[in-house]
């Protein structure tokens, strides 16, 4: 074995000494919260009640399986994450874990996860989860992220799912609701992250990526951005009149909308010129602001849920 | 160079290690609690043996 074999080899190699928070960061725990907070609020905002500790358990294992899709596209993207510096520190570009390893560490758990929540609360609950697993590790890492610029709004799907699994856990179905609140997730997901691919310095070119930003230049991103939360808007208002919504909803939702609208025909309307000469504040504000946008939504919708317990929710 | 006790390879190790029984004592208590939550449940009923065949 020559030496630079063995030097390729290393650098892809691991001590099998990992730490635990190596294995926890391959569950992607940022991208946990957001699972996990509307998860819960998917399964309080369903109709029927759940008894607290398996609506706790329902909700970890939806988390858990969250993290395990985490791990799997961390396992397929490696390559990929070697090469740009935003992921070079992970746990398996760094070498602390193996890519055998985070693989079976994300099966391991994708099983686990999928057959406590059918033990825990019922199957429809469990086959959306697997579902969400299965899209978002080969439909969306394996099959399309990297062959088209429309990944994002197609991985966005994965990240809407949860709620509609926490929905399921209560009422063993899917209903308008709950496919309302993966649709609002759903068309969220592509203005978000566009708005921080125009002003995040990133080498996904160098990886590969095809990102909307490279493949059919700023300005058509700022018009996805666009058309995107002109799409959003009315599906976000409109919930406000089926089961989930109520008056407090509606306030949220049009104040949000209104705002996000404005920051979405702000970017649409500026050029690159103008946007480097101040540092892209306007996109800056309208990221911040769309995170803002979805948590207000959810807590909204659990407000509603929580005021209906005591016959204030809804219309 | 020997290992000692005081490598950095064994606090890697043991965290691991220790982490790894945390998460399974964890999930002990989760299947029980989940069993007291179950079985408490006012429509929960033992299946009699002629309901089982």
């Amino acid at each position: 074995m020559s030496d630079a074999s063995l030097n390729s080899t290393q650098s892809q190699s691991q001590t099998g000494d990992a730490g635990f928070g190596d294995f926890f960061a391959l569950l992607k725990p940022r991208v946990m919260t957001l699972v996990v907070f509307t998860a819960f609020v998917g399964l309080l905002a369903a109709p029927v009640a759940v008894h607290p500790f398996v609506g706790f358990t329902a909700v970890l294992f939806i988390a858990i399986g969250g993290g395990a899709s985490g791990a799997l596209n961390m396992w397929w993207e490696a390559d990929v994450d070697r090469l740009m510096k935003r992921t070079q520190k992970r746990p398996i570009p760094a070498g602390r874990i193996a890519e055998g390893e985070a693989f079976g560490f994300g099966m391991a758990l994708s099983g686990f996860s999928v057959i406590m929540l059918w033990l825990a609360t019922n199957w429809v609950a469990a086959a959306l989860l697997a579902f969400t697993i299965f899209f978002y590790v080969v439909i969306y890492t394996m099959g399309l992220k990297r062959r088209t610029p429309q990944n994002i709004v197609i991985g966005g799907a994965a990240g809407a799912f949860p709620p509609m699994i926490g929905w399921a856990a209560a009422t063993g179905s899917v209903s308008v609701e709950s496919v309302l609140m993966f649709t609002l997730i759903f068309m969220w997901t592509p203005p978000h992250f566009w708005a921080l691919c125009l002003f995040m310095k990133s080498d996904y070119d160098a990886a590969g990526i095809p990102m909307l930003t490279a493949t059919h230049g700023r300005t058509s991103t700022r018009k996805h951005i666009l058309v995107y939360t002109l799409l959003l808007a009315p599906i976000a208002v409109g919930a406000a009149f089926t089961g989930i919504g109520g008056p407090i909803y509606l306030a949220v939702a049009v104040i949000f909308n209104a705002l996000f609208l404005k920051g979405a025909y702000d970017i649409w309307r500026r050029g690159e010129v103008q946007a480097e000469a101040d540092g892209y504040a306007v996109e800056k504000k309208v990221f911040r602001l769309s995170l803002y946008y979805l948590f207000a939504h959810f807590l909204a919708i659990l407000m509603q849920s929580v005021l209906a317990a005591y016959g204030m929710g809804g219309w | 160079m020997s290992l000692s006790k005081q490598h950095e390879l064994h606090k890697r190790r043991f965290s691991r290690n220790l982490g790894l029984g945390l998460v399974l004592g964890a999930f002990v208590a989760l299947v029980f609690g989940l069993t007291i939550a179950k079985v408490s449940n006012e429509e929960f009923a033992v299946p009699t043996q002629g309901e089982a065949e």
